[in-house]
Parts: structure tokens; sequence; C-alpha cells
């Protein structure tokens, strides 16, 4: 098999260039299908009998914390690419997964929280999932600190991408001892929300919400990482010639 | 003599790649005991750093009857969790000597340099700072226990949670300190690094010393530290060991 296309994903002027190509291919979809969901959830969709209107807010709550956890995963992905095969690329990837990753971490959280008072009556509750997502953002928050602490650009990389990897061996650890401390811990009093049993009018929008946001980080991860390049590449060749300069 | 004890650690053929083979078990085993033999040394000669994490520990949790009420009854309610949160906030203050001179003075280039695997010469720097550190707060545990009202006959359980939680402690600590080797006032940054990593931990340890303290059996959380504590001695070491090799490049 033929491994040069790989090969040259590696290489920054051709990451940049196909960042640059593949963008609006993400980017428009993504605006498309989140349209669409909301449209599908804020009208098409009945209120839930239980949840009333309330409920709604799970279209836009549900992917945030999908795509909290799913960066972290991409994150950690390239971090030991970047580490195994020493591609530059790959750290710039992993680089610009975090900002964002923070970012739907904490806009679960505080989709949660609106969530909550609704439904629950307090805007802070210590559930299980809350309090991961909680830690989750902390995890984010301590590889973005440790990266920006480190001045030299290549051992910040390297540094960072070690954390990763052991944040990513941890975040299951972390997930299942918080929901076995909150099961001690907490009366089953608050309302569980259970495996969604929810009607095919309902579902859709979220489905569609979901594949929207993918697309959604998918673009932002590109447009991020070629600022990520154009920073690390600035003193190249190429990028002078890339602009026209 | 740690001096002496460098020019020892260097297994003799490693230079030529792939040749030291044969020996490494035995040469491995007699590295990792030096540099445990060398940290309790130098740690002896220095006993004032070893004192300072028990004072902290103790202040910690002298804080807590002085904010929250002096009545015992209501002490012991929160005592698992104010030793627990002590005992982690003092083996993260610990964790500043675990790398920081030996990067200084270049001896951990020279373990870097001598051949042996560095997993194992990290999981040995790792053990000494235990010893050093998580054993003494776990064998103090029970004055602070006492203080805040918690039974004598809890005493045991919180000691042997501590004893197997500071394992894991010190272990997921020494990643943090090797990945923050280098950074200057890396203070506040090792403790976002670490807590989080550092909550399972928690949430076992201070389950168990709580069921202690209310004379529930405590095998439960234990057998689950205990698992978090062999996680911790299986790869810990690595990703530390990966962290200082990449701070020295």
């Amino acid at each position: 098999m033929n491994w040069t296309w790989f090969h040259r994903l590696g290489s920054p002027p051709h990451a940049y260039r196909l960042a640059q190509r593949l963008t609006p291919w993400f980017a428009w979809p993504a605006a498309i299908l989140c349209l669409l969901a909301l449209y599908g959830g804020l009208v098409l969709a009945p209120p839930d009998y239980q949840q009333g209107e309330g409920f709604r807010m799970i279209y836009v709550h549900a992917p945030t914390a999908w795509m909290s956890l799913m960066v972290y995963t991409t994150m950690a992905l390239a971090a030991a690419v970047a580490l195994i095969w020493r591609i530059k690329v790959a750290h710039a990837a992993a680089a610009a997964c975090a900002p964002i990753g923070a970012s739907f971490t904490f806009a679960a959280l505080v989709t949660g929280s609106l969530y909550g008072e609704p439904m629950w009556g307090t805007w802070w509750e210590w559930d299980p999932r809350l309090t991961s997502e909680l830690i989750l953002l902390f995890l984010y928050l301590g590889y973005m600190g440790l990266r920006a602490a480190i001045e030299d650009p290549q051992r910040a990389d390297r540094t960072s991408a070690v954390l990763a990897v052991v944040g990513v061996v941890n975040v299951p650890i972390i997930h299942y001892s918080v929901s076995w401390w909150n099961s001690l811990h907490q009366a089953p009093t608050v309302m569980r929300f259970g495996k969604p049993h929810m009607s095919p009018a309902m579902l859709w929008p979220l489905l569609v919400m979901l594949i929207g946001f993918t697309l959604l980080f998918a673009a932002l991860l590109l447009v991020r990482l070629r600022a990520e390049i154009l920073a690390r590449e600035r003193n190249a060749a190429w990028i002078r010639e890339e602009l026209g300069a | 003599m740690p001096e002496l004890q460098h020019a020892a650690l260097g297994a003799p053929d490693a230079a030529v790649a792939g040749s030291a083979a044969p020996r490494a078990a035995v040469t491995l085993l007699a590295a990792a005991r030096l540099v445990l033999q060398r940290d309790l040394t130098l740690a002896f000669r220095r006993r004032a750093q070893l004192v300072q994490p028990l004072a902290f520990f103790v202040i910690v949790t002298m804080l807590f009857p002085l904010a929250i009420s002096p009545e015992l009854a209501r002490l012991r309610e929160v005592a698992a969790g104010v030793l627990w949160v002590a005992a982690l906030l003092a083996s993260l203050l610990a964790l500043e000597f675990l790398f920081r001179d030996d990067a200084h003075d270049g001896t951990l280039e020279q373990y870097v340099l001598s051949g042996q695997p560095l997993t194992a010469l990290m999981f040995a720097k790792t053990a000494a700072h235990w010893l050093l550190t998580g054993l003494p707060l776990a064998v103090m545990a029970p004055l602070a226990a006492l203080s805040l009202g918690a039974p004598p006959a809890a005493l045991p359980g919180i000691v042997v949670s501590l004893v197997i939680g500071t394992i894991a402690l010190s272990l997921i600590g020494s990643i943090g300190a090797a990945l923050t080797l280098g950074i200057r006032r890396s203070g506040v940054l090792l403790a976002l690094l670490t807590l989080p990593l550092s909550l399972p931990v928690l949430i076992f340890g201070a389950r168990a010393s709580e069921l202690a303290i209310l004379g529930d059996p405590i095998v439960a959380p234990l057998e689950l530290l205990g698992a978090l504590a062999v996680l911790g001695i299986t790869l810990a070491p690595l990703a530390s060991a990966a962290a200082v090799r990449i701070s020295l490049e």
C-alpha cells in the first residue's frame, strides 16, 4: 500500500493547505445541521410530559457534554501519535484541540446548571455527571496551563502530550469513582434521566445536533490548526509564498 | 558519597547498545537500591525538610476545629474528609522535593545516562519519597484523628487506608512533579495537574476512613484503593520517566 499520503499529512505546508481546503466542507454542513436540529428541537418536537418545555435544553446540553469527552479523546490520540512518531503537525492538532474542548466542557457545565434549576430546583447538584464534567474542565485547564508554562515550544509539545495520555487513562477511573462516591452519598431522590426512551419526534433533532456539533468541532479544529501552524512556522519560507508577501 | 554512587550506577558495558542485556536483571535491582539509599541518606541529612509536610498536615487539621466548631460530635462527622484533604495537601506540598534538587545538580541527567532503565530508577525515587513523606503522614494520622473525635477503634483502619492511599498519591504526584520540572514557580500548576488525577484516591481513602470511624467493615474501599496503588506502581514510573527524559532534552 502507498503510504505517501500519510507522510505528507505530517508536513506543515501540506497540512495547512489541506486544512484550508477542507474547512468549508465541514463548516457548512455543521451550520445547516445545527440550524435544522434547532428548528426540530425547539419548534417541531412536542414538550415532554414530565419536564415540559424545559427539556429542550437537552438539545444543546447533551451534544456539548458528548463533545467535551470526544475532544479530549481526539486530543490524547493526536498527542500519542505525535509522541510516538514525532509528528509536529500532530502536536499542533493536540494544542488546537484543548481550548475547543475546554469551551465545550464549560458550555456543558453552564447548560447543565441551567437545566438543573427547573428540573432539580438547584443550580448545582453533586450529580456524578456534573462532577466528572467539572473535573474534566480542570484537566483541560491543567493541560493548557502546562503548555503555557513551558517556554521552549518543543518541550511544551512533548510534555503536555505526556499529560494528555496520562489524563486519558485517568478519565474513566475518575468517572467511575465519582459515580461510586455519588451512589453512596446521595439518596436517589434526584430525578434520574434513565436510558432515554425518547419518541422519534424528540430523538431525531438530538441526533442531528450531535452530528452537527461533531462537524462543528472538525471545522473549528481545522481553523485552529491552521493558526497553530502559522504561529509555529512563522519564519518558514513557504508561509511567505503562501500569503503572497 | 553520591558521586561515588553515580559511578557505580552505570552498567560498565551499557555504552555498547544491547550488550548489557544478560546482566540487566542484577544490576537493575542494585541500581534501584542505590538510588533509594541515596535519597534516604540525603533526606536524613536535611531533617527539617522531612518535618515540614508533617507540621503542615497537623496545622491543616487544626484549622478545621477552629473554623467549624470545637464540638467533637460535629468534628467526628467530617473527620475522615478533613484527614484526607489534609493528607492530600501535605503530600502535594512535599512533591516539590521529589525531583527539584536532583534536576538542579545534574543527578537526573546522570540517571538518564547511566544505561539503567529510567523507569526503575524513577520507581526507586518515588518509593524513597513515599517512605519519607507518605508513611510518616500515615503514622501521624492517629493523633490528628483522635483530636477530631475519631474513636480509638477506628485508628488501625485509618492508618491502613492512609498507608495504601499515600502510595498512590506519591506515584500520581511523581508524574506531576516530573512534568513540571524546569518550570519556575510551578507550585500552583503542580496542584492543578495533580489534584484532578488524585480525586479517586481521595474518594476511596476518605470512604474507608469514614467507614472505620463508623465501625463498619472497610474492605471494599481498601481494595479499590489497593487497585489504584497497583495501577500507579505499574504505569506512573513509565510516565514520569518519559517526562523526565523530555525535560532534559
